[in-house]
């Protein structure tokens, strides 16, 4: 089977950008041949070669974006244990939906991802029903409950790729020490849902003006930092790898940015939700912003964009955290914490690069290739690589509609935007598993 | 003027001109409570639902009350005898209580906007009768009723609030309410207790309570709650009561004519002396009776009463 993406501009940032076809065989990229005039090294080869091949399938790209399939390091799949919410298969329909490649699927699963067996069970029903690529993150502790650590050889040899305890922080700063040090001889990256629970007990939006006025209980920004401070430090102690998930606050970017140039083995990710929405949109007592971390103010939000305009925020993640109605139609105290993203994602994301706070090759940094180090994965367009490739339109102009999402869960707060840009198509192992192109 | 609003949720949705309108309407109905026979007809054949998932006495049996002076049905559903029991959503409760065809939903929620999300989503007219720490606007409509009676007017005074700001809804509703009406807002709590950006309501925060006292006007008292100890939000009563508590001797520094308010339950001898809630200042029971009437005001605007019949 050979596939041919013609005419695209190909965008692999620091590797390739100008206009070139891609020939794929039986999901191996074979061939790049470029057009126009390549700034990278890899088009070598002239339009004559092209002509030795003849392809089963041609996909016309002239006017999009092709770049390395995307990945999603922080998303919520909720199988096994709340199927009604997300299942594998919908979920990786939903991620397949919004460009993504490969998703990892967070252990806050029922059982908890904390052991081979579940970990297995993932794999298992990505294989049969999965659209893209699943990578397990297990669990740091054993049930998420922060008093034992999980068996990070046996969970590293059945696939799991990070480890985790999201949703929850590990309080105990000792098993924190531990498990870093013990998850560094595995190569394992150690993510942090950094939070000081004392701080943010009872909290359900940001802690200020719009909670005083809303009465309800806020949630500092120092519950989130100075669990940030303590983790660096942590990661300073024993030299593994820190991974901050979903930064939300100035003094978190500030830490990170501080840490990194001590030479700090740290990396972070943001959501979409965070350098886009600010507390504001809670107001109404909108549960569809309600989650954890709490939407922050302008001013954070502005810090969270610097952070990813000068490299601090390594990877844009989405938190993709479906619920259903029974979670979200509740009073605002009793809804669920978390909002869908998958399908919003790299339409935010493109509203960056619009309002020139990053390069669109610094976006396909942060969606891509940072996280493909950061989980050491190759997903780069070069010959010889596996195909996992997503074609952006960044013309089409669109309404986000809840009702049309591939997800199960309909709780974004993004509903009714106007969005410029997105995924029109997502390759995984040259299959193509979802296709939006309109030529 | 005509009060087309359906819903009474918060000081915040309330115009100056409204709240006149709703103040002035309880004024013409206070006399009813004063007759022999309290009763009028004129919500005759109205319904209205109390739905209390927080307990209540005073705010409860004033709405009941209320809604009988004015003939309305009333019946009564509290959390502890309702579905919520068995798990039923409020969503759920609150539209089979719609299905019977009610005319007024008055809701008590412990959490922050539920009566917004009913009012949203309900054709039946939802009265909030305090939701979380958000807002008590009823309370709120009492106490500006009782100020003016006593006053005169509301413009130009000097208000001060002291205690648990953070977790009042009456201090928010109170605020909002007495700036709308010209009033000056001082509030004074322990500094646990001053929610972060209270001054966007347009209030002074006062540095003790001495200082929020001084030449008050009016002095509105909040209950402590000693549940909040075991949070860090004070250390004990006999603090909080010298600190921070109303007593004869830091009332001389309010105006000779000052005015004691509580919205109760009061604690004696912790956020207020009895001398002092008992003494000639205090008009805390005034603003029970006053209670009854801006609730039958409220209920007789909602319901369409205003429209169909006369007051009397």
């Amino acid at each position: 089977m050979l596939t041919l993406i013609k005419g695209g501009r190909i965008l692999d940032p620091g590797k390739i950008d100008g206009i070139a076809d891609i020939i794929i065989k039986d999901g191996i990229i074979i061939e790049i041949i470029t057009k126009g005039l390549p700034s990278g090294k890899s088009g070598k080869k002239s339009a004559e070669s092209l002509k030795k091949f003849k392809p089963d399938n041609i996909i016309n790209a002239s006017g999009k974006i092709v770049v390395p399939g995307l990945i999603d390091m922080h998303v919520h799949l909720r199988e096994p244990g709340q199927e009604y919410k997300e299942t594998i298969e919908t979920g990786t329909l939903s991620a397949a939906a919004g460009g993504f490649t490969s998703v990892c699927a967070m252990p806050n699963t029922i059982p908890v991802n904390d052991n081979r067996q579940v970990t297995e069970y993932i794999l298992n029903r990505a294989k049969e029903v999965g659209k893209v690529n699943v990578y397990p993150v297990a669990a740091i502790s054993m049930g998420l409950k922060g008093e034992s650590l999980c068996e990070y050889g046996d969970l590293k040899e059945a696939g799991a790729v990070a480890l985790s305890d999201d949703g929850k922080p590990v309080t105990n700063s000792l098993l924190m020490r531990r498990a870093m040090e013990y998850a560094k001889g595995f190569r394992l990256p150690v993510i942090s849902h950094c939070e000081v629970s004392e701080l943010s007990a009872g909290g359900a939006m940001n802690e200020g003006t719009v909670a005083t006025k809303m009465g309800l209980a806020g949630i500092p920004n120092e519950a989130e930092s100075i669990m940030v401070e303590r983790d660096i430090a942590l990661c300073g102690l024993t030299g593994a790898h820190l991974h901050i998930a979903h930064v939300s606050t100035s003094q978190s970017v500030n830490a990170i940015r501080e840490a990194k140039r001590k030479g700090i083995p740290v990396t972070a990710e943001t959501a979409p939700h965070y350098f886009t929405l600010t507390e504001d949109a809670v107001c109404g007592y909108n549960t569809k912003a309600k989650m954890h971390p709490p939407l922050r103010s302008a001013f954070d939000r502005d810090a969270v964009r610097e952070g990813l305009a000068d490299g601090t925020i390594d990877v844009i993640a989405t938190d993709h955290a479906p619920h259903s109605s029974l979670e979200k139609d509740v009073e605002f105290d009793l809804a669920a914490n978390g909002i869908v993203g998958l399908e919003t994602s790299v339409s935010l994301g493109l509203r960056l690069v619009e309002e020139g706070i990053i390069s669109l090759s610094g976006l396909i940094e942060k969606m891509s290739c940072n996280p493909a180090r950061i989980l050491c994965l190759d997903r780069s367009i070069k010959t010889g690589n596996v195909a996992d490739i997503t074609i952006i339109d960044p013309g089409v102009v669109y309404t986000v509609d809840s009702s049309s999402f591939c997800s199960l869960g309909r709780n974004t707060p993004f509903e009714g935007w106007e969005m410029k840009g997105k995924a029109v198509l997502t390759m995984v192992a040259g299959k193509v598993v979802f296709d939006n192109m309109v030529n | 003027m005509q009060f087309e609003r359906k819903d009474i949720l918060d000081m915040e949705s309330l115009s100056a001109e409204e709240i006149t309108f709703i103040l002035d309407t309880a004024d013409q109905l206070k006399e009813i409570s004063r007759r022999p026979v309290k009763k009028v007809p004129t919500l005759r054949g109205k319904t209205v639902v109390l739905f209390f998932y927080e307990p209540s006495t005073r705010t409860r049996s004033s709405f009941e009350i209320a809604s009988k002076r004015l003939s309305a049905d009333s019946i009564s559903i509290s959390s502890s005898s309702s579905s919520m029991v068995k798990g039923e959503t409020l969503l759920d409760t609150a539209r089979n209580l719609e299905a019977m065809n009610p005319d007024v939903i008055v809701i008590r929620h412990y959490s922050a906007g539920a009566p917004h999300m009913l009012a949203r989503l309900l054709k039946t007219s939802i009265i909030n009768a305090g939701d979380g720490m958000h807002a008590h606007p009823t309370q709120a409509l009492l106490d500006l009723m009782t100020v003016r009676e006593k006053k005169g007017s509301i413009k130009g005074l000097r208000i001060a609030i002291m205690g648990d700001i953070s977790h009042s809804r009456v201090a928010r509703s109170d605020s909002i309410g007495f700036i709308k009406m010209g009033a000056d807002v001082v509030i004074a709590g322990p500094p646990t207790m001053i929610p972060k950006g209270i001054e966007s309501l347009g209030v002074t925060v006062a540095g003790n309570a001495d200082e929020a006292v001084k030449g008050a006007d009016v002095i509105i008292m909040l209950r402590i709650q000693k549940e909040r100890q075991k949070s860090f939000l004070y250390p004990s009563d006999r603090e909080y009561s010298k600190v921070f508590g109303l007593n004869p001797e830091r009332l001389k520094k309010a105006d000779k004519k000052v005015l004691i308010m509580h919205p109760g339950p009061i604690n004696r001898g912790v956020e207020i002396s009895s001398e002092v809630a008992d003494g000639p200042y205090s008009i805390i029971l005034d603003q029970v009776t006053n209670g009854v009437s801006v609730r039958m005001a409220l209920l007789f605007i909602v319901a369409g009463g205003v429209r169909n019949v006369d007051v009397d």
